[in-house]
C-alpha cells in the first residue's frame, strides 16, 4: 500500500497536469479527511466541508435517523447508496439522502470558478459558456425524478426480507433549477439534419450518453440548483444535465461539454454498458424512458405493524411517459383493486404521492399498488411481464445478467404477527 | 409532382430557416466561441464513424508489451479477467443462455467503442485514487491495446495495423445483435413498440 505521503505528492502532480489543461478545471483531489481513520484505502474524492456552526448552516433533528444504505456489494466511496424511501416526506429527496451511483470514478472536486459548459457539433456557433455566464440565462424550477436504469432489478428484490430501501431506493426526486437546454441550443443554433446529442461529464471517466435531439429540445434542463442550493458534488456539481423520466446516465453529471449529430455515439453507458439482454440473446439499442412504477412505502419490507386497526397506506408513484394519472390499490393479493388518492402536487415526471385508508383486521395480508401514467401506460403484474418476455418468474431469479427497466408491481406481505415482507416471487 | 414536391421542400426549409436554423441570438454577450484547440482536447467521443479519432496507430504485437506493463494485473495473463478486471475474450455463444457474457467480442457491436473505452477509462483509479498521469495512455497505445484485444477476440490478424481509417471499418461479430436492426430506427421509441418502459 502506498503511503499517505506518496499519495499525496502524486496527487499534487495530477492536479498541477490537469490545471494545465486548456479549458475548464477539474481537480480530482483525495480527501485528506479520511487519513486520520483506520481505513485508509479509499476517499471521497472531492473535499468535503467540515462541520459549521449549527445556527449557521442547520442540522435535523437527534431524534431523526434516516440514513442511506450501501448496496451490499461492498463499502467503497465508489459504490451505490440507497435512498430511505420509507422515510422521506412527501416527494422531495433531501440532496443528503438522494441515491448515488458514480460508477467507479471518484467525485470530482470541480471549482465553480473555472469549470465550462462547450456546446459544438452540428451547431451554427459553437460556445462555451462559464457557470457565472449560464446564470444570466432565465431560469426553471421544476421537480423531476432521477432512477438508476437498474432500480428495482430482480436481485435488489431477490431476498423476502428486502425493505423498500434495497428494492426500489435507486430513485429520488428534486427540485432543479437551471436553464433549458433548448435556450442554450437557440443561441448556438442547430444545423440541419442534426438528430442526437451526447452529454459529457468533467470527472475522471468522462461518461457519456447519446440522448435524442428532440429530447433535449423538449424539456431537458442544464441544472445548477437542487432543492434550493447549488447541486451537490455527489450529483454533478457544479453542472448537470437533467433528461426528464429518462434512465440515470442520461442526466450527465460534472456535464463540460454537448456534441451535436446525425447519429449516436455509442458510448459505453449507450450500450454495451446500458443495453439489456432479451432472452433470446438479443440486445436493445436505447431504451430511454423508465416504465410508468410505483411502490408502497408503509406498508413496506422490515417494517412491523405491532396491532390491527387504522392506517394510511402511502408510497410513490412515477412514470418516464410524463404524469402519474391514477393509482390503484389492492390488499386482497390482486383480487381486486380500489382507486388510491392522488396527493398534491403532482408533476411531470416526478414522484407522486398517494394514499389509501386502510383497516387492517388483523389476517394475513398481500398489499400492492399499480400506477398508471398519462398516456395510459400502465405498470405491469410479474405474471404480465412474464408473459411479454416469454418466461416463468423463474427465469429472473436465475439469469446472472440484471435485467434493467424492470417495473412490475411490488407485492408486500404482512403476516398476522404484523411482519412485511417481499412476496413479488410468490406467484 | 416533381415540382409540387420541390415546392414543399423549399416551403419547409423557409419555414425551419426562418423559426429555428438562421436565428439571430437573444443573449449574445453569454458565451464565447472555443477556439479550435478547445474543441479539439474536448472532442474525446468516439462515434462509429470514428470521426473524432486522433492521429496514430497500432498493432496487436505492440499492444501486447503494453497489456503485459499495464493491464495484466487485473484483465490476467490470457485476458481472463479477475475479481479487479472484466474478461476481455470469451462470451461466444452465452448472449441467450442464463449466463450471458457481455464480452468485447461477443457482445461489443462496434471496434471503435473498443478505444473510446480504453481512452477514457482504463486504467481506472483504484480506491478512488486519482490515475497518475504519467500511467495514462497515449493515442498510439490506445491503438495498440485495440489490435490487441481484436486480435485476441480472433477479429484481425496480428500484423494488421489498426488507425483512424482501419478501426471504423471493422465488422464486430455481435454488430447485429441487437434490437431494432437499424441504429436509426432506435430513435422512433413508441414506433417500435416501446411500452411502460419495456422495448420488445
Amino acid at each position: 500500500m502506498k503511503s499517505k505521503s506518496d499519495r499525496r505528492r502524486f496527487l499534487k502532480g495530477s492536479a498541477a497536469v490537469v490545471g494545465g489543461m486548456a479549458v475548464g478545471g477539474v481537480k480530482p483531489v483525495s480527501s485528506q479527511s479520511n487519513d486520520s481513520s483506520s481505513d485508509d484505502t479509499w476517499s471521497l474524492g472531492y473535499e468535503p466541508q467540515t462541520p459549521t456552526d449549527p445556527r449557521e448552516y442547520g442540522q435535523r433533528s437527534r431524534y431523526v435517523t434516516a440514513k442511506r444504505t450501501y448496496n451490499p456489494r461492498g463499502r467503497r466511496a465508489t459504490d451505490d447508496v440507497h435512498s430511505p424511501l420509507a422515510e422521506i416526506e412527501g416527494i422531495i429527496t433531501p440532496a443528503s439522502l438522494h441515491f448515488n451511483v458514480n460508477h467507479g470514478s471518484a467525485i470530482p472536486d470541480i471549482d465553480p470558478a473555472t469549470h465550462r459548459l462547450m456546446i459544438h457539433g452540428m451547431v451554427d456557433r459553437p460556445l462555451i459558456f462559464t457557470m457565472e455566464e449560464l446564470k444570466q440565462f432565465p431560469s426553471v424550477t421544476r421537480t423531476h425524478f432521477v432512477e438508476c436504469a437498474y432500480n428495482a432489478a430482480p436481485p435488489e428484490r431477490r431476498s423476502v426480507n428486502a425493505t423498500v430501501q434495497r428494492t426500489h431506493g435507486q430513485t429520488s426526486c428534486s427540485e432543479w433549477t437551471g436553464v433549458l437546454l433548448s435556450d442554450l441550443l437557440k443561441e448556438t443554433g442547430v444545423k440541419e439534419g442534426a438528430t442526437w446529442i451526447v452529454g459529457e461529464g468533467a470527472e475522471e471517466k468522462k461518461r457519456t450518453k447519446s440522448i435524442p435531439l428532440a429530447k433535449a429540445m423538449a424539456d431537458a434542463i442544464v441544472a445548477y440548483g437542487q432543492n434550493g442550493e447549488p447541486v451537490r458534488p455527489e450529483q454533478g456539481f457544479p453542472l448537470r444535465l437533467v433528461v426528464p423520466g429518462y434512465e440515470g446516465p442520461a442526466n450527465v453529471k460534472w456535464l463540460r461539454r454537448i456534441k451535436l449529430g446525425d447519429q449516436p455515439w455509442m458510448a459505453h453507458a449507450d450500450n454495451p454498458g446500458h443495453t439489456t439482454l432479451r432472452p433470446d440473446g438479443k440486445g436493445r439499442w436505447f431504451e430511454f424512458e423508465m416504465g410508468v412504477n410505483s411502490v408502497i412505502t408503509s406498508p413496506s419490507g422490515g417494517q412491523h405493524f405491532p396491532k390491527h386497526g387504522f392506517y394510511g397506506l402511502t408510497g410513490l408513484a412515477w412514470s418516464g411517459g410524463g404524469a402519474i394519472n391514477r393509482v390503484e390499490v389492492s390488499t386482497d393479493g390482486g383480487n381486486s383493486w380500489k382507486d388510491a388518492q392522488l396527493l398534491e402536487p403532482i408533476h411531470r415526471f416526478a414522484h407522486t404521492r398517494f394514499y389509501f385508508p386502510w383497516q387492517w383486521n388483523g389476517e394475513e395480508v398481500v398489499l400492492q399498488s399499480r400506477a398508471t401514467d398519462e398516456r395510459g401506460d400502465v405498470q405491469p403484474a410479474l405474471v404480465e411481464l412474464n408473459k411479454i418476455f416469454g418466461v416463468d418468474t423463474d427465469y429472473w431469479l436465475a439469469i446472472k445478467d440484471s435485467r434493467g427497466h424492470f417495473n412490475p408491481i411490488q407485492p408486500w406481505k404482512v403476516t398476522a404477527d404484523g411482519r412485511v415482507y417481499n412476496a413479488i416471487w410468490e406467484v | 409532382m416533381l415540382f409540387g414536391k420541390f415546392s414543399f421542400v423549399l416551403l419547409f426549409a423557409l419555414v425551419i430557416g426562418d423559426g429555428v436554423r438562421a436565428q439571430s441570438r437573444t443573449f449574445d454577450e453569454l458565451g464565447r466561441t472555443p477556439t479550435a484547440e478547445e474543441i479539439q482536447d474536448w472532442d474525446i467521443a468516439i462515434g462509429p464513424a470514428g470521426e473524432e479519432l486522433p492521429p496514430g496507430s497500432g498493432t496487436a504485437k505492440v499492444g501486447a508489451t503494453i497489456y503485459g506493463q499495464k493491464c495484466v494485473a487485473c484483465h490476467g495473463q490470457n485476458l481472463e479477467g479477475s475479481p479487479n478486471g472484466k474478461p476481455l475474450v470469451g462470451g461466444q455463444g452465452t448472449l441467450g443462455t442464463l449466463n450471458p457474457k457481455k464480452t468485447i467480442g461477443a457482445y461489443w457491436p462496434f471496434a471503435t467503442q473498443i478505444w473510446d473505452f480504453i481512452n477514457r477509462a482504463m486504467p481506472p483509479n483504484m480506491y478512488n485514487v486519482p490515475v497518475p498521469p504519467e500511467q495514462r495512455h497515449t493515442a498510439d497505445e490506445v491503438y495498440a491495446l485495440t489490435a490487441f484485444i481484436l486480435y485476441r477476440n480472433d477479429i484481425i490478424k496480428e500484423g494488421d495495423i489498426i488507425d483512424a481509417n482501419t478501426l471504423p471499418k471493422i465488422k464486430m461479430p455481435n454488430r447485429n445483435g441487437f434490437v431494432p436492426v437499424e441504429l436509426e430506427d432506435a430513435l422512433d421509441y413508441r414506433g417500435r413498440g416501446c411500452r411502460a418502459g419495456m422495448c420488445p
